[in-house]
């Protein structure tokens, strides 16, 4: 059980809105091991940045544990999380927001090791954010260079290098690749592959196919609810729930003369405030039953490591 | 990727970065009427800081043989009913314009600024209680409001700086919120949170720097607008003590004489006239030389 | 059979404070009717320009079209005058913008957003209008008793349908569609890809399919321009293309995407970045990043050759290539 470097139980966020209580995230449970990499995916409003951020404590749990490390880090004091964020660490998506434009590469990167003076000693903290943008294949010329200079992929390499240079653990990516050009995707998607050695990962995205590149296994997101959860290769193989098989139906395929039989799903993603009891896909599921609209489906093993919340799955 | 040979040797290829202010800079130089503005604030500046070498006379020099002497070679903007040199005045008169502008804006960008990060950035109550302070400040008049701080606490160029610097903080507690608020929701925050930065370190490293391109719009204006202010007190007989040249109190003490002696309300005039104009257009400039780097 | 819309050596740019950015240069694309031409390429590439400039909507200033002809029918647009123009947009060449929520008007309802277009090209009664617009939301899939909704009632989804059914509300010969999809969820996407293209068959219309994804042109389209640096490297027909990419860009594109159905250790990469509009290589614009780059391609211009029916690609390796095998 070491190998469990974060366990999520019965995690729940909820925001209180105007219109009601808002599920983003609507009791979620799952493992991250040492070393590997789990691909969080879902459209809007499925809930999976707000897990992203939950899970780190950028946002405060409604109710749920969060054992990192064998400790549970939501009943951990400002003190204690102040520790702990050197452990844990995100980039975002947006490489244009996500830079303080009045700041330098250096400084942003050197930003981190001021908060968190006891990582690297003061008159180390110089070198630590060049070893850190080698690491990342920043140019060494860069370094005093604006983000107003730069162009998204390369923003991007520093907001990874700043995630970096505190040597986490543990990482959240919040899509990190899909405000940029295709041809500069795959160099930071090989980046991310390479420092996946490392470091345990967690990875969120919503592009399916750039999740499968990176992930060990993958969690569907469908309105703040895991539907399924199982390795790389049998989400695509293999797809047990009815979302994610209309999820994988609906990508367009680079290649011609394809029969596909595409599922397209009716209506639109329903509102996450106040849901209803029973399943969350029940509106649109071409598969549903009475059954599904009262009682909502456990999120249990069908198969080893392959998890499905549905009734109709054995 | 390149190889690990450069950590020390090549810190002299790191280029200098081209920080945003340089591209404000290129942008203002394009605007004439911007740089007129500045060069004129140039001039007023150096002004009031050789006073003692530009003027003629001393401020207060009485003359009493000499009274109401129109332009001449001797007293280029003439004397005025105690023969004091206009001119000389004027002069002079600039340093206590610029000082009340600048101390003034500055109370209320400080004080202003402060209040309005910390309602924007944690909102809720907090935010509540200051914003309806400043709604109250905001129903008064301003000019009302400077009056009546001045009648309170006295006549003094001091008390003239604050009561003008105070009447304007909701002002730039209102700019900054709402920078503010939308700056506090950018990534690069949460990213400063995601490291363990404290809220403190938040709002003067990251926060605020970015809030400043509509502060400081605002506050060239703002400057030429204190010194009306302030010219508008003194003209009442609020705040300036005579002998000292402000220029309000220029134009005040010769109303009387306005028909017989213009020039003695002509040239506090168009003094003020020129400042309040350099600033304005200054501020202006600024306004288009720092919007399109904004949303950049 | 005749070009519907045919582009012969268009260039476009723009005059900012840095320089003069070439956002388009020397362009060719033909598209005949009921034939939809995918526009394929990433930030910077040209193909919004294009689009604009094909609409002659390109603001000026700062833009500016310095040469070449859009033929339209085969009378070039570029030489029309401005009312002319106005006939012809909404009415013959309609556009399908990225972004569903800025596209639509929040204060006015979707109904009559879509009987606003209608009513600028043709004379007909108000209840006919109404009848009309009611017709072309119930095609898109919006029922009738949404038609006095507003924009902020609608999904991303939807909205991008009621943009649809103004673009086709008077039944144009052809649609520009910037990245229609981009924006909208994988789901939701497919479901507007479907409509689409169920729609083209229906009214026959040609489209100008703009989009940065593959996956996307592989089902929508017919012919397909892979754009760079505001010129197109390689045309030609759908398969020809995805069977047999030709240009080291192209094929370099394909083989960086991320794949469902292979497993790969690690992805191809285009090294460098696409280059800045204002400060474009010389010769062929893609020669610092071509891992096949000779000397002729740093100072030279290449040409488009057809090297198989109806496939087009411009570069020397083709060439020299021709020249050797003569």
């Amino acid at each position: 059980m070491e190998n469990v470097l974060m366990e999520v139980k019965h995690l729940k966020k909820y925001f209180n809105t105007k219109k009601g209580m808002l599920h983003a995230v609507d009791d979620i449970s799952f493992q991250v091991m040492r070393g590997e990499t789990l691909g969080l995916v879902g459209e809007s409003g499925c809930g999976k940045s707000t897990t992203g951020r939950t899970i780190i404590r950028l946002h405060e749990p409604t109710s749920g544990e969060i054992i990192y490390d064998g400790e549970d880090i939501v009943k951990y004091s400002k003190k204690q999380m102040k520790n702990m964020r050197k452990k844990m660490q995100i980039v975002f998506q947006d490489p244009y927001s996500s830079l303080n434009p009045r700041l330098s590469v250096y400084d942003s990167i050197a930003d981190s090791l001021y908060v968190n003076k006891d990582v690297v000693p003061k008159n180390k903290i110089g070198e630590q954010v060049r070893h850190t943008m080698e690491l990342v294949g920043l140019e060494k010329r860069l370094i005093n260079s604006f983000p107003h200079e730069l162009d998204g992929g390369r923003r991007q390499r520093v907001g990874i290098a700043r995630a970096l240079v505190l040597k986490p653990e543990f990482i959240v990516l919040d899509e990190p690749v899909s405000a940029l050009d295709v041809s500069i995707q795959s160099q930071i998607l090989n980046l991310l592959d390479e420092l996946q050695e490392e470091l345990g990962l967690t990875y969120i995205a919503h592009n399916l196919s750039v999740v499968k590149h990176i992930s060990d296994r993958i969690a569907v997101m469908y309105l703040g609810n895991i539907v399924e959860l199982t390795d790389y290769k049998n989400i695509f193989t293999d797809p047990l729930h009815p979302y994610t098989q209309a999820l994988l139906s609906a990508i367009p395929i680079p290649k011609v003369g394809l029969e596909r039989e595409r599922i397209v799903l009716e209506g639109d993603v329903p509102s996450p405030i106040d849901p209803g009891p029973g399943c969350v896909f029940y509106g649109r599921c071409r598969n549903r039953k009475d059954i599904c609209k009262e009682v909502k489906p456990k999120f249990e093993e069908k198969k080893s490591g392959h998890y499905v919340a549905c009734h109709f799955v054995k | 990727m390149e190889e690990s040979k450069f950590i020390d040797k090549d810190k002299k290829y790191e280029k200098k970065g081209k920080s945003q202010l340089k591209g404000v800079w290129t942008r203002l130089k394009k605007d004439k009427l911007a740089l007129i503005g500045l060069v004129i604030l140039i001039i007023l500046i150096l002004m009031a800081i050789f006073a003692n070498f530009i003027a003629p006379y001393e401020y207060d020099t009485q003359n009493l043989k000499n009274t109401f002497q129109s332009p001449s070679l001797k007293h280029l903007f003439g004397t005025d009913e105690f023969g004091r040199d206009i001119f000389s005045r004027i002069v002079y008169g600039s340093r206590i314009s610029l000082q009340v502008g600048v101390i003034a804006v500055g109370i209320a960008v400080v004080i202003g600024g402060f209040l309005g990060a910390v309602a924007g950035y944690y909102s809720g109550k907090i935010d509540n209680v200051i914003m309806r302070i400043m709604d109250v400040l905001l129903s008064i008049p301003q000019m009302l409001l400077a009056i009546s701080i001045v009648a309170a606490l006295g006549n003094s160029l001091i008390n003239l700086m604050v009561a003008v610097g105070v009447s304007s903080i909701p002002q730039y507690a209102r700019i900054v919120r709402a920078s503010v608020i939308s700056i506090k929701n950018q990534e690069f925050v949460e990213s400063a949170r995601a490291i363990g930065s404290s809220d403190l370190r938040i709002i003067f490293k990251h926060v605020i720097p970015n809030c400043l391109a509509p502060v400081i719009v605002q506050a060239t204006l703002g400057i030429g607008l204190a010194i009306l202010t302030a010219a508008g007190l003194s003209f009442i007989g609020l705040g300036i003590k005579p002998p000292t040249p402000e220029w309000g109190a220029m134009l005040s003490g010769s109303r009387t004489y306005i028909r017989d002696y213009t020039y003695m309300t002509l040239f506090p005039g168009i003094a003020i006239v020129i400042t309040i104009f350099a600033f304005n257009v200054l501020g202006d400039g600024l306004r288009d030389a720092l919007d399109p780097k904004l949303k950049q | 059979m005749e070009n519907l819309l045919e582009i012969k050596n268009l260039s476009i740019e723009y005059v900012t404070d840095d320089g003069i950015n070439k956002a388009v240069n020397n362009l060719n694309l033909k598209i005949r009717e009921g034939e939809t031409l995918g526009f394929v390429g990433e930030t910077g590439a040209g193909k919004t320009t294009t689009a604009l400039g094909i609409m002659r909507l390109v603001p000026n200033p700062p833009g500016k079209i310095v040469g070449g002809e859009i033929y339209f029918e085969g009378k070039d647009l570029l030489k029309k005058e401005e009312k002319n123009l106005r006939e012809i947009r909404g009415n013959k060449i309609s556009m399908i913008f990225q972004d569903p929520m800025t596209s639509l008007n929040p204060i006015i309802t979707v109904g009559k957003q879509v009987e606003e277009v209608i009513k600028l090209h043709e004379e007909l009664s108000k209840d006919e209008l109404r009848n009309k617009a009611e017709k072309m939301l119930d095609t898109v899939g919006i029922r009738k008793e949404r038609f006095d909704d507003y924009p902020h009632q609608f999904s991303g989804g939807m909205k991008q349908r009621v943009v649809i059914a103004m673009a086709l509300a008077c039944n144009p010969k052809l649609i520009i569609a910037d990245e229609p999809t981009t924006a909208l969820d994988v789901t939701i996407q497919a479901q507007v890809l479907e409509l689409m293209k169920e729609l083209k068959i229906k009214f026959n219309t040609s489209m100008l399919l703009i989009t940065h994804d593959l996956g996307v042109v592989a089902e929508t389209c017919d012919y397909v321009s892979i754009m760079y640096a505001g010129s197109s490297l390689e045309y030609g027909d759908v398969e020809k293309i995805y069977n047999n990419p030709l240009h080291p860009y192209t094929i370099g594109l394909f083989n960086s995407i991320p794949s469902l159905d292979e497993d790969k250790e690690k992805l191809d990469v285009i090294p460098g970045t696409p280059p800045d509009p204002s400060n474009l290589p010389t010769g062929c614009r893609f020669h610092p990043r071509c891992s096949h780059c000779m000397e002729i391609c740093q100072k030279s211009l290449p040409k488009s050759i057809e090297v198989e029916n109806g496939h087009f690609v411009s570069c020397f390796l083709y060439d020299k290539k021709m020249k050797e095998g003569k």
